[in-house]
This record gives C-alpha cells, structure tokens and sequence, in this order.
C-alpha cells in the first residue's frame, strides 16, 4: 500500500466536523475518483494528507511514515513526495512557466539557489522533459497569466511532476474548465499515472468524467465514507446515497445534452468562418 | 383622471422619522461650526485681517517682475531636494518592507506582539507630517542634508508600509498555497508565492511615494533641513519677494516634471 | 534522451528587453547614487552629539510629559480642532460649486477654464506655502491657518469632485434631460444622488487630513498645535514634544477609524 489513511480526523475551531474517522487505502499505480457534495470534506480530506490542512487525529501513512505526526521541518521533506493539481490552477500567475515547473524543485534545493534562478542542470533539463511531455515546450518563456486555462493546467502537472512524487493529489482539476478541454486533462492524468505507476486521488464533482476516467470511486458525504467501489457499481441508489434524492438520470442526460451543444456550436462557428 | 383619486397625492422622498434626524443633524453642524468660529476668531484682530488685501497688492507688486538672474544660484540646492527625495525614499522603503510583512495578517510572524507593533508604526510614521520630522531631525542632529533624508525617510515608512501591507493581504492564497505543497521552505514561500504578486504594487507605491517625496523636500528646507527651501526662507527673511516668485516657479516646474515621470514609470510597470 | 534538453535555463527580461537599454539604466542609477551620496556633506562630529540628544527624545516620547505644559497644549489642541472642522466645512461648501463649474459635462466653457485653474493653483501649491503667505497677509494666528486650510480644500475636494461628476453615467443624466428638465433640475436628480455618498466619504478624509496638516502650518505662525509643538522643540523640552507628538497620533488613529466606521454607517 502506498498511501494508508488510518481514523483521520478533521474538526474545525468552529465546532464544525469536516471529516469523521475515514479509513483509506491506496495502491500503487491506482487513480481513486473522490465524489461527493459540496461541503462533504472532499478538498479537506486531501489537504489532510499533505497537511495544507491539520488533521484533527489520526494517521497518514505515506509508505512507512506517518505525515500526520511530523515536525515542520520534516514535513517539508516529506511534500516533496506528494505532487499536488489544484483548481483554477494556482499557477504564480506572474512568473513564467518555466518559473513555475522548477517551483516544483523548491524542496530540494537551497534558498539561494532557487532566488537566483540557478537550478542544478538536471532540474532545468527535466523540468524541459515535462513541459515538452505535457505539449508546451514552447512556451517555457512566457508568463502564466498568458496561457489559456487548459494550457495553465497542463502546467501545473508539469510542476506537480517536477517533484518527482509518489503520490498525486489532485483537487478537481477541472472545475474551470469547458467538457472538451476537461476530458483531454484527465486524460493526460491517466496516461502519466500509468506511465510512472503513481497513485493520485482525484477530486472531483463531475460523476460521469470520474466514471469515464477512474479506476475506483470513493463516495464522500459529511465527511464519511459511504461508497468504494468500482465506477460500473455506482448505481442510481449509491449516487442518492451519497447526494441525496436527485434525478441522475436528468445529469447524464444534461451531459449530453452540453456535448450536443457543443458539437452544434462548433458547426455554427466553422460556418461563419 | 378619475381613476387614480384614490392614491395619495403626498409623496416624500423620506420618512419623517429619518427627515426629523436629518434636520438636526444639519442643525447641529451648523451650532458646531459657529460655536468653533467663535472659539477660534476670540484671538484674532480683525484689523490686520480688514488690511489683508492692501497687504497682499503689496506683496505681490513686490513679487514681480521675477528676478530671473537669480536661477543659478538655484541649481545647487534643487539638485540638493532632489537627493533628498530620491535618497529619503530609497531609506524609507528599505525600511518599510520588513514593517509591511510583519503587519499583514497573512505573513506578520507573530499576530499578537509584532503586528501591532508594526501598525503602531505605520499609523505613527503617517500621522506626523515630513516637516514636523524634519524640524525634530534639525533639532537632534543638526541643520543640513542628512535631517532632511531621515525626515522624508521617517515619513515614507508609513505610506510605503501600508499600502504595501494591504496588497500583501490582498495576494491570492492559492498561489501561496501550491508553492508550500511544493515542499518549499518559508523563505521560498516568501520568494515565489508572495513577492511576485506583490511585486508590481510595490514599485508603483515606491514612485508613487518619490514623486509626493519631491514635493515635500521643496519645503523642508524651511526648518534648516537644506535643499531649496533654504533659500526660500532666506529670501523671505529678507523680504526679497522677487526671488520667492522665481523659487515657487521653480519648485512648480520640480513638481509637473517629477508627476509626469512618475505616471510614466508607473505606466510601464503595469 | 536526458541530454537532448537544455541544461540552462534563464529568466528573460520582462520590462526592459533591449539589454543596452538595461545596461545604460543600470549604470546611470549606480552613477547617480554615488554622486548624490558624494555631494552629502554630513557633519558626523554633530550627529554623534546629536545622538545625545535623539535618546533624550526617544526618552521623552516614552515617557510623555502632558502635565507642564498642559495649558500651552490644550490652547493648541483646541485651535487646531476648531480650524480643522470651519475650514472643512467652508472648504466642502465652496468645493461644490466649483467642483460643478470645473466638470466638462456641465459648465460652459469659460467658467470651467476658470475653475480648473483655481483648481491647479491650490494643488500646486503646497499648504505650507500659502500658510506662509496669508501670514503675511493676516497676520499670525489660526485665522490664516483657517484660511490656508479651506483654499487646499477647494483644491482637493474640487477637483476629485469634477472628476467624478465627469464620469457619472451620461444615459442616466440623458434620461434626466429627456423629461425636459432644466439645468438646476438635472444636477438634482442626476449628478447629486451618484457624487453623493463619495462626497461624504472624501469630506471625512479631507477633514482628517486637514487636522494632520494643521499640525505643519503652525511652524510657520499659523497657529494650532504645530505652533505648541515647535515651541516646545525649540525649548528643548523633548517630554512635552513628545506628548504632543502622541496627542496628533491619537487623534489622528481616532479620526481615521471614527471616518471609516461613519462611512460604513452612511453606505
């Protein structure tokens, strides 16, 4: 196991319990889809384990070290084995993109080093390998705040692999982005998963991407887990399950009602022009 | 028409409640402003003030024509000011910048002793005005060049730290927080996540702030701080009204001049 | 595969690109420093007798004397308070017509030359400046300071005022006009209720920026608390300096935070 979440805890200074007691293991090479409501703990729960957020208690074992218990000085040296992806990106907007993938070397190397931009050449060579990996070699110069969201995506994978991680959290790394670009994102996902053998837990609130792209979904609500399993169990009781009455049928049919729209739209643009 | 008989024909913009409270709070600024008036005229001698404008037909009679020749004499002491401000500025920056990271909530590295601490400062720094500064700096280490950078220096600290300290409050947390996931050490933190946010307001808020500078140095020479505010005092002590026409001309000119370069820079910048 | 990337990378420029340019700046600056510090001539003997004193005044500011000269203090405080709140309130009183006659959108042309012009004049100069002139003119005393107050005020307020009527919504003033009102009518209904509350807001600023500035002008004999203040500077007396020093600072902290919760009342 690479990943073991053993009893953790969160409850927050307003009294309010965010999660209660989850118990998860992750394997090597496994990419868990967390669904749930909002407000169901799910960006808690992966703050939790890199400790963006404190747990309340218990146990985050990432291979044989408990996270959970570490001084702040080691805890840095453990994130560098954690790569994260978050929503919107949270790309230094005006660094270039460059800047921002070899911030994914920040762990290992000194504080002088990194403020005079001088990285060892095999950092600067790898981060080179990444970007051309995720398709913007030519863009290393720019500053992010000039790309699109997709392109500012890709980069923030570039730099969650700089770290040279074992583990990838990704916080709905598609919340912010149209249907199209949102599949070739999580496709990218995957294919780097696979390539590496990295776990990732994957937050996200679209259940039919998850199901599409996902090896196992986890179902969170109020901070409890009530579902874990493959994607073809999630039947219509689990989703109300986990959300609450809601016609699921609707969702699906919204999705593809949004695919259908797009593809008339982009009839209509390729008309005009 | 007759339809509409049956609705009001009073309309009032207010209730009369809140009509009432207006009224009396004009009412009250009026008693206020004339109790004030009275406390503040009980001293004054209305005959120099009914003499005021043949006082001023005087002076400026005696204010023109400018008397140009005396411009050379100038260049030394506005070359004086300038350092002044450029100098007081470069000081009072340096110093704002560890005042304005410990009074953001978000970086002040302990909220309960040193943040207000820092604020304390900055409130201080901005409540007493450059001359006030300089005229306490003449009296400690004596008339000249140096009181009048510390002066201007002192003055900055406030301006420069609270500006910078709002837009450090104000960096996206996210940003900061990708950079800490990273494994990144507190000063790599600072480094990457918070300075290049801040780093457009800073140079804008530190032109902005050399700009008002050279403004403020043009007088400080009136309390012995030097620069061209020496000879304006000088001038005045003599009576010599025609120079003080050419010394505010020029401090006029110093004055568009630094504005025009300061929008410009600023306007790079962004 | 490893060695087919570069193993350099540098941060190109962002502002200045052309490395001459960059390269010219960077020595002008570095000339213009050593030149500027060159030219200071600093009496290193007299700032280490001043040290002597600097901790007298660093004393003096911690443990304030209020007490003996309290009379002298009181006498300041309250001139500068009465010249801070008349000359705001003449000040914001003639703001507005000015301020009006100084908007493009409502004043025929020549009036608006001319108010723009009373407008530059009383921002171009320094208060201080004009202190010193209407000391002259009316002698010494908080009415030249009432008066030196005022006039910054017209020039402030004026100018931030004409601003702002410059950029009300026209389609609003349009309809305005369109139901066949006349000039005072559109004022009324279409400028007032969108400059108002941003009036207020800058009146309060003003009024505590007036307070602060009534603290300068006394140095020149305009009277107020500055005059106290230099008095006592030039006596020495670095405990009673250093209590007014702490009274402006209050006032000021109390001004500033009474302003923005009545702003916050008003909105």
């Amino acid at each position: 196991m690479m990943l073991r979440l053993e009893g953790l805890s969160k409850t927050y200074k307003t009294g309010d319990t965010a999660l209660g007691d989850v118990d998860l293991s992750v394997p090597k090479g496994q990419i868990v889809g967390l669904i749930g409501p909002s407000g169901a703990g799910k960006s808690t729960l992966i703050r939790c384990i890199n400790r963006l957020v404190e747990p309340t208690k218990g146990k985050v074992m990432l291979g044989d070290v408990d996270l959970a218990a570490l001084g702040k000085r080691e805890l840095r040296r453990q994130r560098r084995r954690i790569g994260m992806i978050f929503q919107e990106y949270a790309l230094v907007e005006r660094l270039t993109v460059m800047e921002n993938v070899l911030s994914g070397r920040l762990g290992y190397v000194s504080f002088w080093r990194s403020f005079l931009r001088r990285y060892p050449g095999a950092d600067v060579q790898r981060a080179y390998r990444l970007l051309d990996r995720v398709g913007l070699i030519d863009h290393a110069d720019k500053r992010a705040d000039a790309l699109s969201g997709g392109q500012r995506q890709r980069v923030g994978i570039a730099r969650a692999l700089a770290q040279d991680p074992e583990l990838l959290l990704v916080d709905e790394p598609t919340a912010s982005l149209d249907p199209k670009t949102s599949r070739q994102i999580m496709r990218l996902l995957t294919e780097i998963c696979a390539e590496r053998d990295l776990p990732a837990i994957v937050n996200i609130h679209d259940v039919p991407l998850a199901q599409q792209f996902v090896q196992r979904i986890v179902g969170l609500r109020a901070g409890r887990i009530v579902f874990d399993g493959s994607p073809d169990q999630l039947t219509q009781s689990v989703l109300t399950e986990i959300y609450g009455a809601e016609d699921w049928d609707a969702m699906r049919k919204d999705d593809e009602d949004q695919k259908s729209a797009e593809t008339e739209q982009r009839a209509r643009l390729e008309a005009i022009a | 028409m007759s339809e509409i008989d049956h609705y009001s024909q009073v309309w009032t913009h207010r209730t009369p409640k809140t009509r009432l409270m207006l009224w009396a709070f004009w009412a009250a600024l009026v008693a206020l402003f004339v109790w004030c008036w009275q406390v503040m005229t009980a001293g004054t001698i209305w005959a120099f003030v009914w003499d005021a404008p043949r006082q001023a037909a005087d002076i400026g009679s005696r204010m023109f024509p400018p008397r140009l020749s005396y411009l050379p004499e100038l260049m030394g002491p506005l070359w004086d000011t300038i350092n002044i401000a450029t100098l007081g500025t470069i000081g009072g920056v340096i110093m704002a910048v560890p005042v304005a990271f410990a009074a953001a909530r978000n970086t002040s590295p302990s909220p309960a002793i040193l943040r207000p601490v820092a604020l304390f400062i900055i409130v201080a720094s901005r409540s007493i005005n450059s001359l006030i500064w300089a005229l306490l700096l003449v009296a400690i280490i004596g008339p000249g060049l140096l009181a009048g950078i510390v002066a201007i220096a002192l003055r900055s600290i406030g301006f420069v730290g609270k500006l910078l300290y709002e837009a450090i409050e104000e960096t996206d947390r996210r940003q900061i927080e990708a950079i800490e996931a990273t494994g990144a050490s507190g000063a790599q933190t600072l480094s990457y996540g918070i300075v290049p946010q801040i780093l457009p307001a800073f140079w804008g808020i530190s032109v902005f702030r050399w700009d008002i500078n050279i403004r403020e140095s043009t007088i400080l020479g009136l309390v012995g701080a030097g620069g061209i505010g020496l000879k304006l005092q000088a001038s005045m002590n003599t009576l010599a009204w025609s120079q003080v026409t050419v010394i505010l001309l020029l401090i006029l000119g110093t004055v568009i001049v630094s504005e025009w370069v300061s929008a410009k820079v600023r306007q790079a910048l962004i | 595969m490893e060695g087919s990337y570069p193993s350099t990378w540098r941060r190109p420029p962002q502002i200045l690109t052309d490395r001459r340019v960059r390269i010219g700046l960077q020595v002008g600056i570095a000339i213009y420093l050593v030149l500027a510090i060159g030219t200071l001539e600093v009496d290193w003997a007299r700032v280490a007798t001043g040290m002597e004193r600097g901790q007298r005044f660093v004393m003096g500011f911690l443990q304030p004397d209020f007490v003996s000269r309290w009379d002298d203090i009181l006498r300041g405080l309250i001139e500068s308070l009465t010249m801070t709140l008349t000359s705001t309130v003449l000040g914001v009183a003639l703001s507005v017509p000015l301020g009006i006659g100084a908007a493009r959108n409502l004043a025929p042309r020549p009036v608006y030359y001319v108010c723009r012009s009373i407008i530059a004049v009383s921002r171009s100069l320094q208060e201080i400046i004009i202190a010193i002139f209407l000391v002259a003119m009316f002698g010494f005393g908080p009415f030249a300071g009432f008066l030196t107050l005022a006039f910054a005020t017209i020039g402030f307020l004026g100018k931030l005022l004409a601003d702002d009527i410059e950029e009300i919504d026209a389609r609003q003033a349009e309809a305005v006009r369109a139901t066949g009102a006349s000039w005072g009518q559109l004022v009324n209904y279409a400028v007032q209720p969108q400059v108002m509350p941003r009036l207020i807001g800058l009146s309060l600023y003003r009024l505590d920026i007036n307070f602060r500035e009534s603290a300068v002008i006394g140095i020149v004999g305009a009277g107020g608390i500055g005059a106290t203040l230099n008095t006592a500077i030039d006596r020495y007396e670095y405990d009673s300096a250093g209590a007014i020093l702490l009274i402006i600072i209050g006032v000021v902290m109390i001004a500033e935070y009474g302003s923005s919760y009545l702003r916050k009342f008003l909105q």
